[in-house]
């Protein structure tokens, strides 16, 4: 799920009517500081992390005067809470609370629709409230259709014997917090506490709201950078691979980092699945031998070979990795060639140092383990590849033998061909890079094996040199399918001639930070 | 018999003309599966693999007199009108192949399929196949290697994920256990037809002797069926793998389903709940077809 922050979760609420403390969102102990003085009270300078128990962290201080609430914001200003470094204070009004309530919208997979929970002890966690005073706690499902009406909701407050006033007062919230749910998909939105003052205001004093992943399209208001269900913001590796699933559009890309913080011969193995069942029954079975995992990645739904491959080079970004597993489903539906070409094209440029196993089994595996095998010799490291009759438990034992046996030696990566410049160059740009031939290569070469092995067959011979069958805006948009075939088969049957440029955007200036 | 479908069942496809529709209904057509009719807004009028094409499904349904089952193969944000419009036309089984449909979407698709009384499959799904019979969705890819990878027998397969089911019917296939129905529920956190009603359909079917079952961590179905066998409602033998042993909380691994949220829908929680219920919970996955052959002997 995709969360908002606390500031933005109640700049939402606020839209709703439903009452937030007075105040603002700092970047700078300045900042909070102006903010404190326009407030001209008593302060709460609150960090904004997706963490729980913020206040047991430090993450909550209160402040009599302006000058204090700039030392407050000081403090908390990027410091790392559970590892993720607070880049902006929420500055309030501190309120003067006699009870405190929760109140939540979740989506229950159970109950198979939104669901509101009330209840009259607020402050701790839904599953504490529920264990000290289950009597205080109300449900109700909610009609997807006609939402939650409002004397619904006073009921379900009723419940927890909540009168008169504040019954209206804290049912129009529960309303009103139902109606921003469903206006911006969530699939939790959470006022824990909403707080009763001590002039009987109804103010919610946290707002933790997280906005359903495949909605997220559809509210670019919310400026949500990365849907995806983390519980902390995004590594900068992620955001790159982020990037790469964003700009196309054929098959899934799935790439979250499990750990940044490791060195190499520590066990961490880089992990890249196949569809979400295999990969995490691969994962498992890597775990299971004592391996850990730097990252977690899925390529699946048919993706082309280049996007495989930019999954394989982010993987291999992360530096300190001993290993690269590679496994999915077993028996997969789509054609597995296309990842084979993808993996080699990064391990081959990568120069790999480390050993991989590559399992890939399902449709055309026999030729994808061929791939694998055979264009991989000259590296370094071995690479071994399996198909659907090898268990994920096998490949995992295969991968022990080949760290126990492969003595790492660093190796530089291969320099990428770009073409020589001196040369006969002949390009076109294809749906996310660039492909290019040197004809003066071409001239001395016997197999054009690129025609053949293009597999949707858009390549032809011209005097000699390879070109374009179709033109270069059919290639462009997406006659070229990138199943890297040509460039493979020129590399090891042709004269070296053709280069494939599928630029990562950020990906190099990444790796020149950290020195790979 | 078989559940959901088989080669008798008139199938819709909705967004015939697409990428995917168009080759996986000649999959489909391949295998055995009787697609009449396809759909896709202005479309109508034009033929793809010899299936006529209409703009709506209503008109499909005119021309047809009566369709069993719609595949829907159009994009996720078009999901629900496409739910809502075969409904409305009168079909009673949706075959919701698309990742990433918004949750609000499937949940009116949800309440209004309850309304009606029709069932889906998915989203997010490979789609089902009864070996010898009938494919709908994209399970096999092709149709010489769904035939070479299932055949028909004796034991049900529900699964949560598209690539693993293929995988439990080809290593079955590999003993020589046959499969009745191999049913792919779909990844998503809310999904038509969870483990626990698809197990209810095998209870029914005469064909259907065991069934195994590919569970993930995150959500309830798996705990469902353990509550369906501690109420006798399903007594066959079930033999289940859940993948995810290993998973943090609060992450997502590639399934929106298969994240835990708030210490439920842990591995040990549903491996705990199903061997209390004497379901036959398998640690390898390998161990799959040598668990299911002892649970058919158990009945025999």
């Amino acid at each position: 799920m995709a969360r908002l922050y606390e500031y933005q979760g109640k700049e939402l609420l606020k839209t709703r009517k439903i009452p937030i403390p007075r105040g603002g969102v700092a970047s700078t102990p300045q900042e909070a500081k102006e903010i404190a003085e326009k407030l001209d009270c008593p302060v709460v300078i609150k960090a904004q992390a997706w963490v729980t128990g913020r206040a047991a962290l430090g993450g909550i201080k209160f402040a009599a005067s302006p000058q204090e609430a700039q030392q407050c914001a000081a403090d908390i200003l990027g410091r790392k809470f559970k590892g993720v470094t607070v880049e902006k204070v929420l500055v309030e009004e501190k309120l003067d609370i006699e009870r405190e309530f929760f109140a939540s919208i979740i989506i229950d997979d159970q109950k198979r629709g939104p669901v509101a929970i009330f209840s009259s002890k607020g402050g701790t966690g839904i599953e504490e409230i529920a264990r000290q005073y289950p009597s205080q706690i109300a449900f109700r499902q909610i009609n997807v259709f006609s939402g939650l009406r409002d004397y619904q909701a006073r009921n379900l407050v009723r419940q927890t014997g909540l009168t008169g006033g504040l019954q209206l007062k804290v049912g129009t919230v529960l309303t009103r917090l139902y109606q921003l749910a469903r206006q911006y998909e969530a699939r939790s939105a959470e006022l824990n506490p909403l707080v009763v003052t001590r002039s009987g205001d109804v103010i919610a004093a946290d707002c933790r709201i997280a906005i359903d992943d495949y909605a997220v399209f559809r509210h670019p208001e919310l400026g949500i950078e990365i849907a995806r269900e983390l519980d902390r913001p995004a590594t900068p590796l992620e955001k790159i691979a982020y990037k790469v699933e964003e700009g196309d559009f054929r098959g899934t890309f799935y790439f979250i980092q499990l750990t940044e913080d490791f060195n190499k011969d520590e066990g961490y193995i880089g992990f890249h699945g196949a569809g979400g069942g295999g990969s995490m029954m691969s994962m498992d079975a890597l775990l299971k031998r004592g391996y850990k995992l730097a990252n977690f990645c899925d390529t699946s739904g048919n993706p082309p070979a280049s996007k495989v491959y930019r999954a394989a080079k982010i993987i291999l970004s992360q530096s300190n990795i001993d290993g690269y597993f590679a496994s999915g489903s077993g028996v997969a539906s789509q054609e597995q060639f296309h990842s084979a070409r993808g993996l080699v094209k990064a391990f081959l440029e990568e120069n790999l140092s480390i050993p991989a196993v590559i399992r890939l089994g399902g449709n055309s595996e026999e030729k994808a383990i061929e791939i694998i095998q055979t264009y991989t010799k000259d590296l370094h490291a071995p690479v071994e590849g399996y198909g659907r009759d090898d268990t994920p438990d096998f490949c995992v034992s295969r991968l022990e033998k080949l760290l126990s046996k492969h003595k790492v030696k660093p190796s530089p990566p291969a320099a990428q061909s770009k073409g020589s410049p001196q040369g006969d160059l002949y390009s076109f740009d294809t749906l996310t890079g660039t492909l290019r031939i040197d004809h003066s290569q071409c001239l001395a070469c016997q197999s054009k094996v690129c025609v053949k092995e293009c597999i949707p067959k858009i390549l032809k011979i011209e005097g000699e040199k390879a070109v374009l069958a179709i033109t270069t805006e059919e290639a462009k948009k997406g006659g070229c399918i990138e199943c890297l075939a040509c460039e493979l088969a020129c590399r090891f049957h042709g004269n070296q001639a053709i280069s494939i440029l599928l630029p990562i955007p950020e990906l190099e200036d990444y790796r020149r930070e950290r020195m790979l | 018999m078989a559940i959901l479908i088989d080669e008798h069942k008139k199938v819709l496809v909705q967004g015939i003309t697409g990428r995917e529709g168009m080759v996986r209904t000649r999959l489909m057509q391949e295998y055995g599966t009787r697609i009449v009719a396809g759909c896709t807004p202005g479309k109508g009028g034009q033929e793809i693999q010899g299936v006529p094409v209409f703009d709506t499904a209503e008109e499909a349904l005119e021309k047809e007199g009566s369709i069993d089952v719609s595949a829907i193969f159009v994009p996720a944000p078009l999901v629900k009108g496409a739910a809502l419009e075969a409904m409305e036309a009168g079909i009673k089984l949706l075959v919701i192949v698309p990742d990433r449909v918004p949750i609000y979407d499937v949940l009116e698709i949800d309440q209004e399929a309850t309304r009606r009384g029709v069932k889906f499959v998915g989203p997010n799904t490979l789609g089902l196949c009864s070996p010898g019979k009938a494919i709908v969705g994209m399970i096999g890819g092709r149709a010489e290697f769904a035939r070479q990878w299932f055949s028909p027998g004796e034991v049900g397969v529900t699964s949560r994920s598209g690539g693993i089911t293929t995988s439990i019917a080809y290593y079955l296939n590999k003993q020589g256990i046959g499969q009745s129905t191999i049913v792919h529920v779909g990844g998503d956190v809310i999904v038509g037809l969870p483990h626990s009603e698809i197990v209810k359909l095998f209870q029914e079917d005469e064909q259907t002797k065991a069934v195994v079952m590919f569970g993930e961590i995150g959500g309830s179905q798996e705990e469902q069926v353990a509550e369906l066998i501690a109420e006798g409602k399903f007594t066959k033998p079930l033999v289940a793998f859940i993948g995810g042993a290993a998973a943090k909380e609060g992450t997502r691994f590639s399934h929106a389903g298969a994240i835990i949220e708030g210490g439920r829908g842990t591995y040990q929680d549903k491996v705990k709940r199903l061997k209390e219920v004497g379901a036959y919970v398998v640690d390898n996955f390998g161990d799959i077809p040598a668990v299911t052959k002892k649970a058919l002997r158990s009945i025999s």
